[in-house]
């Protein structure tokens, strides 16, 4: 698996996903600047997290207008698997690559804790070590979580199964408590229609190692490893 | 240009004495962009000119410690090719006057204290003091000092692992905010900020220069009134995003041969930066101050070097190298200016227009700086009060109600809003006894805390000093980490008055007793007085950073409980010692008491013996017993664990409150099988150590004989009291 990290001005979990994928694959991912055009053959383009442009103006707004993410996107058409995590995720609803908006969690504050996700699908390129319905604990680390989409795009995600992962309790109860921002129908993370671009507000790359506490974010790593070596 | 009149030299905070020996230093009457300077360089921040005659008391040598104070920051080694940079220090007045960009802007200014060294920051804690939680103001305070910490260092994408925050009435007027930074370097890759080379270019770094903060050093410097809020322009305003870039960039220099020196421009900006390059090398220099980017026109020489704008760094480059430099900060969009260059003078020149606006005699106005022996009294030391004489409560009432104040209660709101994990390294998060950071990339760690018991300072400064080292050191041991050395952040009242500056020698003479005894050498530190408003001190406040390392990562534990049915132990002596206490204070109703006694050889052997338990495994969780006493550190480990504890009474003939409640030091909880415990007490016994089997974990209560109470209740108590307070719910 040939894997990209977009490295914006910035951002601040580039390093550390870039572990997270070199103890998987055993390869030290490309690590690629926002001013780059191009970006050589590729399986995984990762936008990391951080402060991209220092959330000036929005939260991944700035970034969303790089240079790359023109290479981005076309990347993205034409299927090449992309994964966005914490601003990173923010930056591809700012591109347009997946629906809806991260705004300012509920309680206003920034918010890094670990949480309880359920696994709402497996049959993508990103979930196939995780089992449909299972509990995971990975951590949170943002202000701007939120997941909001109006109405109709709302149900458009949930019709079309684009949910990736959802806020629960212990248990696996969509509980309001167990929402952490307030996002709507505690989703955490959504796929494209295509389910080649994931994004997810939890950093799976926090939680990949027993060391930190925890292992629930590294079948995320091995299910890319697996449907994209 | 303005006439020097008394009233200007007044309003610079140079005393009459002072303004003689500028004269003497000019031999004429300086100018005004000179007084400013000289009244920056001599202000208390900078010159520690009343702390400096006893913090060269301090023992700052070790073979580990390859360099102490004197530069930005401490540096340790730490073995494998590898040294450990840090340092603390203080942003409390900024901090009072405009909560949120002070607290950001004393993080950002301890980040750059430890990356203009070549560290890259790993961690950063922060040592807080908020007034007491009735006063109108703390809550505002405490909202705006966390969300100021959090927004900077998450931005900047440093974790902030640890720290400490407690609550007191005399910190009404004058809160603290002390951060500390903790950075990795290779041992052979340290930059100094000793210029070198005449002719070399004197480079500027990082964000404009605009007309904030201008006299902040001065102000830090002087006691608070009713019309401080009027220095809201003083306070700096932070931007986390540049000084990411500006981290990045210097990582990315660094790692070229263009460098001679570099130091950032903190308190006094680009005055003290200058200076302090020019005279550590011995040379001269020479800047043309249109060169320096500004972000606003019109600004005067005075204005340049008083101005403390965030984010900039001062650097001295091989000549002609001044293109590999000026490419790395062009891709991270910084400015780039080469400002001046070094001359063989010994003389600060400064040209504004053409015209030369100031010049200063380097090493007089740098090293002659005035040293003061200020008169000091010894401290009134509070008497000892009898156990007996403070209100037994039932035990697991007053650990309920414990868990439930201000200083004892979860500060869980708090760390939540900071990124304790980016970097990908934090294996100790916030909320034991120490944050513990893996060095990246391998297989050892670096446990970290912050430490100062500020009520026993007050009862007693120079027992308050040593066991504010001693519960640094105690609480690195309790991870397993050996300890190594400290930073301190020095926060008293105005020295001036006799009994403050009483305070402030006793406490450094306890400290430093302390860092022999434990070999715990002092290796930077930072220097706050005048905190005062209207006449009123805070408590004596000598709060330690302190840095230890754990060798092999599976030798560390954590304090919570894991194992149903293991044996809690608890090395150390219980005496019941309750002055000072918090629960005196809490359930008590009094603060009267002397502290309890530092026995600084228990202290090691204790601690010594305890580490070794720790590093060959055979205890499964530690935690050290500090404000609350044996009760509250057992219940922190069956919380954080999720798993109860029975526990037996009281041992006959002792006073249950003082028993459980008392802090005497120098103590350790721990938990291991039935066996490994009793093989435990047989060689604390042999060795002299005291200690004691107290309970066993199990269930979901805590059980004290036939008393007991769900953790659930507990959790609640512990979780409830921050969140209520700061939504302003009722019963706070």
């Amino acid at each position: 698996m040939k894997a990209a990290v977009i490295v914006f001005p910035g951002s601040n979990c580039d390093r550390d996903v870039a572990v997270s994928l070199e103890a998987a694959t055993g390869t030290r991912p490309l690590m690629a600047w926002h001013r780059d055009t191009e970006l050589p053959r590729l399986d995984l383009i990762v936008v990391p997290g951080g402060f991209s442009y220092g959330d000036y103006l929005r939260s991944g707004a700035m970034a969303a207008h790089s240079p790359i993410m023109r290479e981005v996107k076309r990347r993205a058409e034409a299927g090449v698997h992309v994964l966005g995590i914490c601003n990173g995720f923010q930056i591809l609803t700012e591109a347009g690559l997946l629906p809806g908006v991260l705004m300012r969690n509920r309680h206003l504050k920034f918010c890094c804790q670990d949480v309880h996700l359920t696994v709402s699908r497996n049959d993508t390129a990103f979930a196939s070590k995780y089992r449909k319905g299972q509990v995971v604990r990975i951590p949170i680390a943002h202000a701007d979580g939120n997941f909001f989409a109006n109405p109709d795009m709302l149900s458009r995600i949930e019709d079309e199964g684009q949910v990736a992962f959802r806020y629960c309790d212990e248990e696996g109860n969509l509980t309001d408590g167990a929402n952490p921002n307030g996002s709507l129908n505690n989703i955490a993370g959504v796929y494209n229609m295509q389910g080649n671009v994931l994004g997810l507000m939890p950093h799976p790359e926090r939680l990949a190692e027993a060391e930190l506490g925890g292992t629930d974010g590294k079948p995320m790593f091995d299910s890319l490893l697996e449907a994209l070596k | 240009m303005s006439q020097i009149t008394p009233e200007v030299i007044k309003q610079h905070g140079l005393s009459d004495s002072e303004y003689k020996l500028v004269l003497e230093i000019m031999g004429r009457e300086p100018n005004l962009t000179e007084l400013g300077i000289f009244s920056v360089m001599w202000s208390e921040h900078c010159s520690y000119k009343s702390s400096k005659k006893w913090l060269k008391t301090l023992p700052t040598k070790a073979p580990w410690v390859i360099c102490g104070p004197g530069e930005n920051a401490g540096v340790i080694d730490i073995g494998d090719g590898l040294a450990c940079i840090f340092k603390m220090e203080s942003h409390n007045h900024p901090s009072f006057i405009e909560p949120y960009q002070g607290a950001a802007t004393g993080v950002g200014g301890i980040l750059r204290d430890v990356f203009t060294m070549g560290a890259r920051p790993v961690a950063n804690l922060n040592a807080l003091r908020f007034g007491s939680p009735d006063h109108p103001k703390t809550r505002h305070l405490v909202s705006g000092v966390v969300s100021g910490i959090g927004g900077y260092g998450n931005c900047v994408g440093v974790p902030t692992v640890g720290g400490e925050c407690d609550f007191h009435a005399a910190y009404n007027g004058n809160i603290l905010v002390n951060a500390m930074t903790v950075g990795l370097a290779q041992a052979d890759r340290i930059f100094y900020s000793a210029a070198a080379g005449v002719g070399n270019p004197v480079v500027y770094v990082g964000s404009k220069t605009g007309r904030d903060g201008i006299h902040g050093a001065t102000m830090a410097s002087a006691e608070f009134s009713e019309d401080s809020e009027e220095k809201r322009p003083t306070v700096q305003v932070g931007d986390p995003f540049t000084e990411k870039l500006l981290i990045e960039a210097c990582m990315e220099l660094m790692a070229t041969d263009v460098i001679v020196a570099i130091q950032d421009m903190g308190a006094a900006g680009l005055t003290s930066s200058s200076f302090e390059m020019a005279s550590k090398g011995g040379l001269g220099i020479e800047m043309d101050l249109d060169k320096v980017p500004m972000r606003e026109e019109g600004m005067t020489a005075y204005e340049i070097m008083l101005s403390e704008s965030q984010e900039r760094m001062l650097m001295v480059l091989k000549p002609g190298r001044e293109d590999v430099a000026k490419a790395i900060f062009d891709k991270w969009e910084l400015d780039f200016a080469i400002v001046g260059h070094l001359t063989d003078t010994g003389r600060m020149v400064l040209k504004r227009h053409g015209v030369v606006m100031a010049d200063l005699p380097i090493d007089p106005l740098a090293l002659a700086s005035p040293e003061y022996d200020r008169p000091w009294v010894e401290p009134k030391l509070a008497a000892p009060i009898d156990a007996k004489s403070v209100k037994a409560e039932v035990p697991l009432k007053a650990l309920q109600h414990l868990l439930n104040t201000p200083d004892l209660c979860s500060k869980r709101w708090i760390y939540r809003q900071y990124d304790h994990m980016v970097m990908g390294d934090t294996v100790g998060r916030p909320g034991g006894d120490a944050g513990v950071v893996r060095v990246h990339g391998s297989n050892k760690a670096l446990a970290i805390t912050t430490d100062c018991t500020p009520r026993y300072c007050q009862a007693n400064p120079y027992e308050g000093g040593k066991q504010a080292v001693a519960e640094a050191w105690r609480n690195l041991t309790a991870v397993g980490a050996r300890p190594l050395a400290v930073t301190d952040n020095l926060n008293f009242g105005n020295p001036e008055k006799p009994e403050i500056m009483g305070q402030i020698v006793k406490a450094i003479q306890g400290m430093g007793e302390a860092c022999v005894a434990l070999d715990f050498p002092v290796v930077s530190g930072n220097v706050s007085l005048y905190n005062e408003t209207n006449g009123n001190a805070i408590l004596p406040t000598p709060a330690i950073g302190a840095v230890g390392v754990i060798d092999q990562l599976d030798q560390r534990v954590g304090i919570a409980f894991e194992q149903e049915g293991e044996t809690v132990l608890v090395i150390g002596a219980t005496v019941g010692h309750l002055g000072a206490s918090i629960y005196a204070r809490e359930i008590g109703g009094t603060e009267a008491g002397s502290p309890p006694p530092v026995d600084l050889a228990v202290e090691r052997r204790n601690g010594d013996f305890v580490r070794a338990l720790i590093t060959s495994g055979r205890v499964t969780a530690c935690h050290d017993v500090s404000g609350g006493g044996l009760l509250v550190a057992v219940a922190e480990m069956a919380m954080a664990g999720g798993l109860g504890v029975m526990l037996a009474d009281a041992p006959e003939g002792a006073l249950p409150h003082a028993y459980w409640f008392g802090e005497d030091q120098a103590r350790y909880v721990l938990a291991a099988t039935t066996a490994e415990a009793a093989a435990i007490l047989i060689e604390a016994a042999q060795a002299g150590i005291a200690g004691a089997m107290i309970g066993t974990t199990g269930g979901k209560d805590v059980r004290l004989g036939a008393a007991s109470i769900p953790l659930s209740e507990l959790v609640d108590a512990h979780e409830s009291w921050l969140p209520n307070f700061m939504s302003g719910a009722e019963g706070n």
